[in-house]
């Protein structure tokens, strides 16, 4: 204690800065915590997260060697993938690179293929112009995708004598293009067809009600393959002698027509979610049936169900193979055929071509859930509870 | 219409202009072209068919068809089956891998559904993989990989890959496993299991008694896994073993005894159930995940532990919102089944639309006739799905 006592004034007990926070204890943060709580948190636990371990060592390597370590990547025929004094080869990748052109564009002329590839660079610029929100105009977008660019890609793959631009007769065509096309138009075809039934389905007038409910009934009933069959064996039976549409529009109508009336149930989903109140504030306002149904209850019931609708595409683009069985070379139809080629038939060929199939397939189909997901997430804000 | 409205009175204002009486135009237009397209259709039908000499009518049913059948539940042969009888095993074939599929789906799907919430960090991954890949890859595909790169490649009878003692054989002819032949005193353990589930029936309704009136809870799920399991068994053991297995033997170039399955079935029952139950454990998930946590803190509160609180609080109110789109994955199990045309399973598309269509030529029929009965099973399904949601639906006071 020191003699001179200080003035009231210049003592303070008080601290003008925080004490530090002492650390947590070592097994509460970090990795070490994490792999605590998420991995072996029970006795339980720790055997489930050992046994899915053990499943995934199991399980993983054989794969990656298979498609990956031992696989071949050059080569001109089978005796590239033909295992020799007793070695594992791994995944034929040489077929795939031999057969690639094929896969892609079926027997489409090589001389040619540039035309697909440009319609490609246009739906591209559709697609990005439409579901890429920044870009603005959609409008026009929607314009250009569902009038300008099925012109354009009509002329452009298939050609036209009145243009001057070399014909391609559509039984050319196949691989991803085949299946990029029968996906496209059926996505272009059954939306608007797809809220005009639920619009029917909903509608007040008898008559437009039960066509509506039938059609969207038989065809959720039955099978794709039988709806094919029917529009591939029966069609041209019920059109004039003479009018005989080529294999590809067949499929084309049936695979369109079914995914409307999946797409119908879904838009009537958005629609049953409307608030009555936006009908008579429509109707308040003087607005037309038309009026009313374009400018203030389509917009936001079909916000509401772009998950649905999106579900529905990746449905569709799916459904896609299913072409194969009625003869239509689309991608599966494609790698099926080139399987049959006894140049390249090893023990190996099969499950890269297959392998191969399935990674294109998935990544269109995850391409577009993750993209829906997304636009879920950014039309959702505000609503957040 | 214009004539019309000048006979209206003034007052009303212009017909044309008028929502009724545009509705009905606008239906009778309607009506007109659907019914135009009928006419029109079915005129070229009948000229198209008289013109390549196709009968019409379902006179082929009865028919002798003329070929075989892989795999039939009912008695059927080349030489004395007819188209009806083709029908009905097609059918019947449809069903069966229908049924166990949908069975198998529900139990997988609501397991990796479960996996998918798990706290466990690798087991949901896993089960996220798991749906990712199998819901974005085309199941034709996935049916092609599993006939064709899986079990087409396995071994042939001589070189059959054996399990358990040789008493399961596994080759590229398909999954044999062993014939039960039950032998003298195998009633008496029929019996005791029949006892046994209803003496676990008795034995609930009368522990809910005793837990309504008096609290006191017991061990229902033991005593039944002892009067349905644990007695038959001991009953089993006491009359010794009556039961006797007829392995699969190699008998030239094929394996005899047995039950054998086929690859066809295999392959189409495997992709059918692995592709429906990855879209059912994301429905599983889903209704999981839409009960309110408010609902497991409040039965936490309540003091029920973490079994209770899932078996009596959390599953009753996910199975509302589970229900619906479950009916529906089991409706497109069956109509996926229809895929089995590609690998040659013969169910009811790939006998009746493939082959009998191939045969008789009359496709109107013979489509129109698949087209129903898928219809029909559609129906049924989804009128009795409705009936046990409604049971199940929030009853709103």
């Amino acid at each position: 204690m020191s003699a001179s006592i200080p003035s009231a004034a210049s003592t303070r007990f008080l601290r003008d800065a925080f004490v530090e926070p002492s650390a947590p204890p070592a097994n509460m943060v970090g990795p070490l915590a994490w792999i605590r709580e998420r991995l072996f948190s029970s006795i339980g636990n720790a055997i489930l997260t050992l046994a899915t371990l053990a499943f995934i060592v199991w399980i993983v390597p054989p794969l990656l060697r298979f498609f990956i370590l031992d696989s071949v990547w050059t080569g001109a025929d089978r005796e590239a993938c033909l295992s020799k004094a007793g070695e594992e080869v791994g995944a034929c990748w040489a077929f795939v690179r031999a057969r690639f052109g094929y896969f892609m564009y079926g027997q489409y002329p090589q001389a040619l293929r540039w035309r697909v590839d440009l319609t490609g660079v246009l739906c591209v610029l559709g697609a990005v112009w439409l579901l890429w929100p920044r870009v603005p105009q959609k409008g026009w977008g929607a314009v250009y995708f569902f009038i300008i660019f099925p012109i354009c890609a009509f002329i452009l793959l298939s050609g036209s004598s009145w243009l001057g631009v070399e014909q391609v007769p559509t039984n050319l065509w196949g691989g991803l293009l085949v299946t990029l096309v029968i996906s496209i138009v059926g996505i272009v075809v059954s939306l608007p067809l797809g809220v005009a039934l639920a619009l029917g389905r909903r509608s007040k007038l008898p008559i437009v009600k039960f066509f509506s409910i039938v059609f969207i009934e038989f065809v959720r009933g039955v099978p794709l393959i039988t709806v094919l069959f029917m529009a591939n064996v029966m069609l041209p039976l019920f059109l004039p002698e003479g009018m005989r549409p080529d294999n590809l529009l067949r499929v084309l109508i049936g695979v369109a027509l079914f995914a409307a009336a999946y797409m119908a149930e879904v838009v009537r989903g958005g629609l049953q979610a409307m608030p009555k109140g936006q009908y008579e504030g429509a109707m308040a306002l003087g607005l037309n049936y038309p009026q009313m149904m374009t400018l203030v209850i389509l917009p936001q019931a079909l916000k509401i169900v772009i998950p649905g609708i999106v579900n529905t595409f990746i449905g569709l683009f799916k459904d896609t193979s299913l072409v194969s069985i009625v003869g239509i070379f689309d991608l599966l139809k494609t790698v099926e055929v080139s399987l049959a080629d006894s140049r390249w038939a090893t023990p190996v060929t099969r499950p890269t071509a297959y392998a191969f199939a399935a990674v294109i397939y998935f990544i269109f189909c995850f391409g577009m859930s993750r993209y829906s997901m997304w636009m879920e997430r950014r039309l959702s804000t505000g609503h957040k509870r | 219409m214009s004539a019309m409205s000048e006979h209206a009175p003034q007052e009303r204002g212009s017909l044309l202009y008028d929502p009724k009486v545009r509705g009905y135009a606008w239906q009778i237009v309607l009506f007109l072209i659907v019914a135009f397209l009928f006419y029109e259709a079915y005129a070229n039908a009948v000229e198209n068919l008289t013109k390549a000499k196709i009968a019409s009518g379902l006179g082929f049913w009865n028919n002798i068809s003329g070929f075989d059948i892989g795999q039939s539940l009912i008695q059927y042969s080349a030489a004395t089956g007819t188209y009806g009888r083709a029908f009905w095993v097609g059918l019947l074939n449809t069903l069966m891998v229908a049924s166990i599929g949908c069975v198998l789906a529900t139990i997988l799907g609501f397991a990796i559904g479960v996996a998918r919430l798990s706290s466990n960090w690798l087991v949901a991954r896993l089960a996220t993989v798991y749906v990712e890949c199998v819901r974005n890859v085309p199941l034709l595909l996935q049916l092609l990989i599993w006939y064709n790169a899986v079990l087409k490649p396995l071994p042939n009878p001589r070189e059959s890959l054996r399990f358990f003692n040789d008493s399961f054989a596994l080759n590229n002819r398909g999954l044999y496993v062993p014939d039960p032949t039950w032998q003298a005193g195998a009633g008496v353990v029929g019996w005791t299991f029949a006892l046994g589930v209803l003496g676990a029936i008795l034995f609930r309704w009368w522990a809910r008694r005793q837990q309504a009136g008096t609290g006191r809870q017991y061990p229902v799920g033991l005593v039944a896994l002892a009067l349905i399991v644990v007695l038959p068994g001991l009953v089993f053991l006491i009359m010794g073993r009556p039961v006797e297995f007829a392995y699969p033997v190699l008998q030239g170039f094929n394996l005899r005894g047995g039950v054998q399955i086929f690859p066809e079935f295999a392959a189409l029952l495997v992709g059918l159930v692995t592709y429906t139950a990855a879209f059912i454990a994301e429905i599983v998930r889903a209704g999981i995940v839409s009960v309110n946590r408010g609902q497991t803190e409040a039965a936490n509160a309540l003091g029920l532990r973490n079994g209770p609180t899932l078996k009596l609080v959390i599953i009753p109110q996910a199975m509302r919102v589970i229900i619906p789109p479950l009916t529906s994955n089991y409706l497109n199990l069956t109509k996926n089944s229809s895929l089995a045309v590609a690998i040659g399973y013969p169910d009811l598309v790939q006998v009746f639309m493939g082959t009998v269509l191939n045969q008789t030529g009359q496709a109107i029929e013979v489509i129109a006739i698949t087209m129903l009965v898928y219809l029909t099973i559609s129906l049924v399904t989804a009128g009795f799905m409705n009936w046990y949601n409604a049971r199940k639906a929030l009853v709103e006071r």
